[in-house]
């Protein structure tokens, strides 16, 4: 495979060809933040956490879509870049009912994590407060908690693309999407779902959790996803 | 079918067209159908039939004659004298055009259509040329009036390298919105490589008010089939999808009936005119999403999924339709290929401004004497659209602003009506062509409202897929709202700016990063009206219905308020 050179703020970098732009930044030592993005899924760039500004670009690229290319010129933190990206936090927060204290996933939040990595202590927006569904405890292990979605679609593309289940969607469309369960039922009467629980471990904020979990309790593990991925791969499944 | 049976067929069409002493041309596109043609239809053919005149009157239904305002339409045609429109025509008054006009060619004193109407002085018609004066159900109405010989060049005379240079040579840029040039955008696909390549028409228009597309589709489906087929022969293509909404039921009918035809007469399908290009048409129905319309979500529409962007690159061009090259143009553009190759790229280059070539369809709606569907060159300006065409503002009222391109685009105010119209002038005063709605407002509409319309359509619209436009236009739209009801504080206007910047620069596709659009222009133009809705609590206009609570009578209102939120 070859080597491609590419410029990172500044700094002449390289990457394997055909990586993404995150993954060279990754690489090489710069962290972009993301959310919907989750090594081992496909990238679908809906969080715009990770937009970057490409020379000659007309736009801002989102880096976890965009292919490294030979001779680009990157710039992944510019003011108006962090200024945006705190923005897109403080929007995430205003959209439903984030109350930390009363969180399965406190401590455990990626979208916390975000925010605190960013330093966004507060949202300069008004609160939607939107009514949610109720949330859904009928599955024998899981449970689904609405007003903590931030719609990054992980538990959907996890249950798809690595259980091959195809569960979970999604319903609606705006600020009016929902995550559905089958045809929307209920999920303890889902047929297809497989209770593996790789939703609940994808799901970078309190909305699926681990039934019994009370605050603060939720732990998640990520990492099979690259390893299921990986292994499927190369038909190796050595730990 | 040969070319000798294509010259048969027109020769044939235009010698019964000539046999009839004369001819009644009902408009039959969907505002005259909604305003009563049916009934005009039917008492012309009854009376014809009642009084055995068959052989000697002709009742055609034709596609969009343009004023809609003033359907349902009858043209009288009679071999060497100018054709007479009559507007409003009820069916007793159809009757009476035919035994008067048609029989005694006594024209009527009544519902006459001006002839030096400005209307149709100004406008300059391509795409919609024969729209008014043919059968859009029927193959030989098209192919008489010149149809499918441009096909038929293409394929005796022209390789695809030519016909792409053709389409370069006449500067035609895409009219859905985004004005890509077309020639480009088809020689990309053409050198793209693959073995399988498709070809999309997006017929999935959405702005509110706009009907160019629909208009094109009904009027004329089989100049929408044919420059579909001409592109296909261009880059490669041997499947081809019209991507139409399921709320334009006439002009997918008609399309589908199109299809039929051309499938039969040989000149769509499997060895068209005989010789070895494939290409098939199938028409996809939108489920009423605007972002479908969006090039990225209507491909994956097309393929089954749930209608949302996806992140470019990689272009349709490259890797559209299960993943392999496609081409995806707007109906309009595709309307505008036949003329182009039958009169030569430098004749359409001949029209418009530098960077702007040919004519546009916009669809006149809102406050203006004249509503309807107008084709006009580039480079006209707005005031000649608006003030000659449109035949100015009813009421006595004044001209305050123009919308164009629906809830992408933006407000243009009266200080830039002698703008000629053209994708860099409407983008400069932040707003775009769109795909042609121009939508006008008097001095009694508040632009605050205007602006709370559009963006309460674009949260609507939001698939939700980005955080900017899900949660932006959500937060936008509660802002605009507190402005309307008199709730709202200076620093809203700030914040209002900021997200409108923001959403434009970070947001996933074309619907996201057009929202802010219509706010940001009105506050750029309009910025006062705010400022009076903020400052001191009223609505210029008096639109707005602006209710301010004593500050005695505070602490009674709120808990009554509390209560009748909790109740709702």
């Amino acid at each position: 495979m070859s080597v491609i050179t590419l410029t990172i703020n500044g700094q002449e970098v390289s990457a394997l060809s055909g990586a993404t732009l995150l993954e060279a930044c990754r690489q090489n030592g710069v962290d972009l933040p993301t959310l919907c993005h989750l090594d081992g899924l496909t990238p679908i760039g809906a969080c715009r956490l990770c937009l970057v500004q490409v020379e000659g670009a007309r736009r801002l690229m989102p880096a976890c879509t965009t292919e490294a290319q030979d001779g680009m010129v990157v710039q992944t933190h510019t003011e108006s870049l962090k200024e945006y990206r705190k923005m897109i936090l403080e929007m995430l927060l205003s959209e439903r009912n984030h109350i930390c204290s009363v969180c399965v996933a406190n401590g455990s939040c990626e979208l916390r994590a975000r925010c605190a990595e960013l330093g966004v202590d507060h949202t300069r927006f008004e609160y939607r407060c939107p009514d949610m569904p109720a949330i859904d405890l009928t599955h024998e292990r899981n449970g689904l908690d609405h007003n903590r979605c931030i719609s990054c679609t992980r538990c959907i593309r996890a249950c798809d693309q690595i259980e091959g289940a195809h569960t979970l969607d999604m319903q609606g469309r705006g600020v009016d999407s929902r995550i559905i369960i089958d045809m929307h039922q209920k999920w303890g009467g889902s047929t297809t779902c497989t209770k593996c629980g790789k939703c609940v471990n994808v799901c970078p904020t309190g909305t699926l959790f681990w039934k019994g979990s009370t605050v603060a309790e939720m732990e998640k593990d990520v990492g099979f996803v690259r390893w299921i991925k990986e292994g499927r791969e190369k038909k190796q499944w050595s730990l | 079918m040969t070319r000798e049976e294509l010259q048969a067929m027109a020769q044939k069409e235009q010698e019964k067209r000539k046999a009839f002493s004369c001819r009644l041309l009902v408009c039959y596109s969907t505002p005259c159908i909604s305003s009563g043609a049916e009934g005009v239809r039917k008492a012309l053919v009854d009376a014809v039939k009642a009084r055995n005149l068959d052989a000697e009157i002709d009742v055609t239904c034709t596609g969009c004659v343009g004023p809609c305002s003033r359907g349902p339409l009858v043209t009288v045609r009679r071999a060497g004298q100018e054709d007479v429109i009559y507007e409003n025509v009820t069916p007793e008054f159809a009757v009476q055009i035919l035994a008067k006009h048609a029989l005694g060619n006594e024209v009527l004193t009544s519902n006459v259509l001006p002839k030096d109407l400005p209307f149709f002085a100004k406008q300059l018609k391509v795409v919609l040329a024969n729209s008014a004066s043919i059968d859009p159900e029927s193959l030989e109405s098209y192919v008489g009036a010149g149809g499918y010989t441009a096909l038929l060049k293409v394929l005796e005379d022209m390789t695809p390298e030519q016909v792409v240079d053709e389409i370069k040579k006449s500067g035609l840029r895409g009219r859905g919105g985004g004005g890509f040039p077309t020639g480009l955008k088809w020689d990309l696909v053409r050198k793209a490589k693959g073995d399988k390549k498709y070809l999309v028409a997006n017929g999935d228009e959405g702005d509110p008010g706009a009907y160019m597309d629909r208009t094109t589709m009904e009027s004329d489906p089989f100049l929408v089939l044919e420059g579909m087929a001409i592109a296909a022969y261009a880059v490669g293509a041997d499947q081809g999808f019209i991507y139409v909404r399921a709320e334009y039921p006439l002009a997918a009918e008609r399309l589908r009936k199109a299809i039929k035809m051309a499938e039969k007469a040989e000149i769509l399908g499997n060895h068209i005119f005989g010789s070895n290009f494939n290409f098939h048409i199938d028409i996809r129905f939108g489920a009423g999403a605007f972002v479908c319309g969006e090039e990225t979500a209507l491909l994956t529409s097309v393929m089954g999924r749930r209608g949302q962007p996806y992140p470019r690159p990689p272009f349709p061009a490259n890797s559209g339709l299960w993943g392999c090259p496609t081409l995806i143009n707007n109906v309009e553009t595709f309307g505008n290929i036949a003329p182009i190759i039958n009169r030569g790229g430098d004749w359409y280059a001949g029209i418009g401004t530098e960077k702007s070539k040919g004519t546009k369809i916009f669809a006149l709606a809102g406050e203006i004497n004249n509503t309807g569907l107008i084709e006009v060159p580039m480079g006209i300006t707005l005031r000649e659209v608006v003030f000659d065409i449109g035949g100015g503002i009813p009421k006595g009222a004044g001209f305050k602003a123009a919308q164009t391109g629906g809830p992408s685009g933006g407000c243009i105010p009266a200080a830039y009506l002698d703008t000629p119209i053209d994708y860099e002038n409407l983008a400069a005063l932040g707003s775009i062509m769109g795909s042609g709605g121009l939508v006008i407002m008097n001095d009694r509409s508040c632009m605050v409202d205007v602006a709370r319309f559009f963006m309460d359509f674009c949260r609507d619209e939001s698939c939700g897929k980005c955080v900017p436009c899900r949660v932006g236009t959500s937060q936008m739209l509660r802002i605009l709202e507190k402005i309307c009801n008199g709730s709202a504080v200076m620093d809203d206007l700030e914040k209002l700016q900021e997200m409108g910047k923001m959403v434009q620069d970070t947001s996933l596709c074309g619907l996201g990063f057009t929202s802010p659009n219509p706010v940001l222009s009105t506050l750029r133009y309009f910025r006062e009206e705010y400022e009076a809705h903020i400052r001191e609590r009223r609505c210029p206009v008096g639109v707005c219905q602006i209710k301010e609570v004593p500050l005695a009578e505070l602490m009674k209102e709120l808990p009554r308020r509390i209560r009748e939120a909790a109740k709702s």
